[in-house]
């Protein structure tokens, strides 16, 4: 496993991305190409799943688009991934959050994690 | 033909200069030790026969020690002949690499020997059908083999029918596989694709 370990650390460049969990409310930017054009689309959702390690650990994001649940896994390393902004944290008592997919409107709400202020 | 011997380690994906996602196979290639020479005036052809990973010496069998004696190196594991080798000029006890073989973007086969699946039926050998459904007035017969021949013309089963048995742990060769990146400092190369085998099996890979 040493050597795939080391394959990821010369392949994979650093990225840095604002720390981020499961119950998270985030926006990610990521390219998209259409034909020979490029641009930048954003994803908005709740995090419900952080999964793998290294090079390999991807994040699933979900949201409710017109009423239609969508879910998209990006993997941290991939490329297309422009920036990733945390929006509000949430208040979750488990790692994957699959629960919310038979939940529907004001029960699939997570709550807001009240953070202590630095002082 | 020129190749090398290595040791499958295992799976990972890395993105390429287009940001695909590329699924690929590190295996531990090398350093091989060239074991023998065969040249037209000795035996008929030219060939280099190479030796690749450690192995003890009371598992190995005397005349082979004395083999391993003559090349100045130790016990090895697994030791194949390339026909026409003729990338590098090499003598005996010479060590290769891999990056004296191959380089980034060229095409290879890889061969080893594939997962043993056990004894297993027509359905997972050899990719039968099975009957469709397990309606019909079927209960037990969903993966069956169906009929093996006719009646009393032939009389006989011919030779070769498909049938059930020992499936996997056959010698393997996936071909046209795509060298993604080469660390020669650590002897590793990066395939795209699948290889045949468990990881730490023993893998032949060779360039036409």
């Amino acid at each position: 496993m040493d050597a795939i370990k080391f394959v990821h650390e010369q392949m994979q460049s650093e990225r840095n991305f604002p720390e981020f969990f499961p119950g998270d409310n985030i926006v990610v930017n990521y390219k998209i190409i259409e034909g020979d054009k490029e641009r930048i689309q954003a994803f908005r959702g709740d995090v419900i799943q952080i999964k793998g390690q290294g090079a390999t650990r991807t994040f699933t994001v979900r949201k409710m688009s017109n009423g239609v649940g969508v879910e998209r896994i990006f993997p941290f390393a991939a490329p297309t991934i422009v920036d990733i902004q945390v929006l509000k944290r949430g208040k979750v008592r488990r790692a994957r959050l699959f629960y919310l997919r038979d939940l529907v409107g004001k029960k699939a709400r997570i709550k807001e994690k009240k953070v202590m202020s630095g002082k | 033909m020129n190749g090398i011997i290595g040791k499958k380690l295992g799976m990972t994906s890395v993105y390429d200069s287009a940001g695909r996602n590329v699924a690929c196979t590190v295996i531990e290639a090398g350093p091989c030790v060239v074991t023998q020479v065969k040249t037209d005036e000795t035996d008929g052809y030219f060939a280099i026969q190479m030796g690749f990973g450690e192995a003890k010496a009371k598992n190995t069998p005397k005349p082979m020690l004395g083999h391993f004696e003559k090349a100045k190196t130790g016990p090895k594991r697994e030791v194949v002949e390339f026909r026409d080798f003729n990338i590098v000029s090499k003598s005996l006890g010479d060590l290769v690499k891999v990056d004296e073989v191959f380089k980034e973007g060229d095409k290879v086969s890889a061969i080893g020997t594939s997962k043993g699946k056990g004894f297993q039926g027509v359905v997972k050998r050899h990719g039968f059908g099975g009957v469709g459904g397990a309606t019909h007035g079927q209960h037990n017969r969903m993966r069956a083999p169906g009929s093996i021949g006719a009646s009393s013309f032939p009389s006989k089963v011919f030779k070769g029918m498909r049938m059930a048995g020992r499936d996997g742990g056959d010698r393997v060769k996936i071909r046209n596989l795509q060298v993604v990146k080469i660390f020669p400092e650590q002897n590793l190369i990066l395939v795209k694709g699948a290889i045949p085998g468990h990881n730490g099996s023993f893998v032949i890979l060779e360039k036409k």
